[in-house]
């Protein structure tokens, strides 16, 4: 009697049928094809990357890296332009940081919270797609020529802030908005004034995304050549920028700036140089982001 | 007379004009109010307040004594956490608030146009619903309204007695290096709870302090409420009832129905409210038929 009961109870089927294997078949499905999409970008970099690799790696030696720049590409080298981007670079972030983490400060923290700021904010988002070149126009007419400073140092340096500024205002407000109100209220409670807040509570907290998007920017500065070539960087320079206020108006060239000026010499051993060239950018670009990721996870950690 | 209960669930359009049609000014402040005896740490008269047009308090009027607890209690959306923020100006940081009406301490008017925010906040100290320590160790989270007040004194004693005021010294005393946040939740309220007395302030306002807290760290809170009335004069906003009947030596009852929001009920001292209430209302709500 029993045994009949029991197979009469028909066993429940728990295998994927109908409706659910379909569903399971279209899943397992789209893992590849994003699988695939992800690799279409990879694959070509990877390319372009083993490629310029071949090339460039027999050049790539301390003659390169400390060498002025020359007519013979044998005994080109690339060392004004390391000292070029580290220069205008230093002072890139000198002048924009500030300016935008004060400007982002402002306006999570003090500013009346209207239309006029929304508006505001959305034109920051907007000149942050704005192409480079637009900048360098820019540059060009107030910097070199209005404040004439030449194509210098300074001028370039003063581009390339506007140009991050946008961009850094944004990450900074981003992080500034992800502190918890809970930290502000506590603070005013105690009877700190609201700078006091955000000097000891509010900045503290957004540092690591502050610091994050500042790496960032600057690694997009440090790949920058169309603002530059535009304010007159693209010049032969063949003596380092003197480590003084003058030095700020001396001209100057930046490692992408030589490697595009290397691209378009006829002679195909400056193929090479060039090649070389963007070795080292690419590994410069690279350890700043890295270098992104651990500060922001250090900090997070404290 | 007892909550109605409408027929139609009223939209919002409905809902505000229902507040237009009943301006403020008609609306008349409860008659069962008690004055408290013996020294005022404030007196509010005619208080109302508006977030963005939106009312959420109607002519509260009460006296809060000194060096008592007194409790605020009432269903959710009572206004009773307003109430509490208006009385250190925490409301002032909401955009769009507009505030009507009397709040004096100790016969300074809070509102006044020459008082400034932060002198108010520094006597009046507060403590939140959600434990709030900064990501800091405990000895600085305790030293910092110290800091920023621009104390001149022996800062690791100042720290030492608020943490034992706030009977957390003991469990604490060999890692003040430690971070706030490492503590366990009612820890955390009671550090806060010691930061704000390293203030030196004159009040602390607690808006629910325990409700994230459990029966243990709760009955702490408690005990130290009642330990420190002796000698600083307390608020609490509270959802427990029972609470309340516990710690408080005055309690008010705020309600908001479909025509007032955020209005005083009834004001008495503890017991009395509790054993036998003027209004129908505070009973129904004290005996648990709603809220």
């Amino acid at each position: 009697m029993s045994a009949a009961e029991t197979t009469t109870q028909a066993a429940v089927t728990l295998q994927a049928e109908g409706s659910v294997a379909r569903r399971q078949t279209w899943s397992r499905a789209s893992r590849w094809i994003l699988l695939v999409a992800t690799l279409l970008g990879l694959v070509v970099l990877v390319i372009l990357g083993i490629d310029n690799a071949i090339v460039g790696i027999p050049s790539l030696d301390w003659d390169f890296l400390s060498n002025y720049p020359s007519r013979f590409a044998e005994r080109a080298g690339i060392r004004s332009s390391i000292l070029g981007s580290v220069w205008v670079l230093v002072f890139t972030v000198i002048l924009a940081i500030p300016v935008a983490v004060g400007a982002a400060v402002w306006m999570e923290e003090f500013a009346p919270q209207n239309a006029i700021l929304t508006t505001v904010r959305l034109n920051i988002a907007n000149l942050a797609g704005v192409p480079s070149i637009i900048y360098g126009i820019l540059g060009l007419a107030v910097f070199v020529r209005l404040m004439e400073l030449g194509p210098s140092i300074l001028a370039g340096a003063l581009t390339l802030a506007l140009m991050i500024l946008p961009m850094t205002v944004i990450t900074s407000v981003e992080a500034i908005s992800q502190v918890p109100p809970s930290i502000r209220e506590g603070s005013l409670a105690l009877g700190a004034t609201r700078w006091q807040t955000v000097w000891n509570h509010v900045l503290p907290g957004a540092m690591p995304g502050i610091l994050t998007g500042t790496i960032l920017a600057v690694a997009r500065a440090a790949g920058e050549t169309a603002a530059l070539i535009m304010i007159g960087a693209f010049t032969f320079i063949a003596f380092d920028p003197s480590l003084s206020f003058n030095g700020l108006l001396d001209s100057f060239t930046t490692l992408p700036i030589q490697v595009y000026n290397w691209t378009i010499r006829p002679q195909p051993e400056f193929r090479a140089n060039a090649a070389a060239g963007i070795i080292v950018l690419m590994v410069a670009v690279i350890g700043l982001n890295a270098l992104a990721l651990v500060v922001r996870d250090r900090l997070r950690r404290n | 007379m007892s909550i109605r209960v409408r027929a139609t669930t009223p939209t919002d359009d409905q809902a505000r004009e229902a507040l237009r049609g009943k301006p403020a000014a008609e609306h008349k402040p409860s008659q069962n109010v008690a004055k408290p005896e013996g020294e005022l740490a404030f007196s509010i008269s005619d208080l109302s307040l508006w977030y963005s047009g939106k009312q959420a308090l109607t002519r509260v009027g009460l006296d809060i004594p000194r060096k008592k607890v007194t409790a605020l209690i009432g269903p959710s959306g009572c206004g009773k956490s307003t109430l509490i923020r208006c009385l250190n100006r925490m409301n002032d940081l909401i955009p769009g608030v507009t505030i009507e009406g009397n709040v004096t301490y100790r016969n300074a008017d809070i509102y006044g146009s020459d008082v400034d925010p932060v002198e108010v906040r520094r006597r009046i100290g507060m403590v939140f619903q959600k434990p709030n320590p900064f990501p800091k160790s405990i000895y600085d989270n305790v030293a910092f309204g110290a800091r920023v007040n621009g104390f001149r004194g022996n800062l690791d004693d100042l720290v030492e007695s608020s943490l034992k005021r706030a009977a957390l010294w003991d469990e604490v005393k060999d890692d003040l290096k430690k971070s706030g946040l490492a503590l366990s939740g009612g820890q955390q309220q009671r550090l806060c709870i010691a930061r704000a007395l390293a203030n030196n302030p004159d009040v602390i306002l607690m808006d629910e302090p325990c409700s994230a807290l459990d029966p243990i760290a709760t009955l702490k809170i408690e005990d130290l409420m009642r330990e420190l009335a002796t000698d600083y004069t307390i608020v609490v906003v509270t959802h427990n009832m029972q609470q309340a009947a516990r710690v408080s030596d005055y309690t008010a009852f705020m309600l908001t129905d479909e025509e007032i929001t955020g209005q005083l009920i009834e004001y008495a001292p503890t017991e009395t409210m509790f054993t036998q209430p003027a209004d129908q209302r505070t009973e129904d709500y004290i005996s648990g038929r709603f809220g």
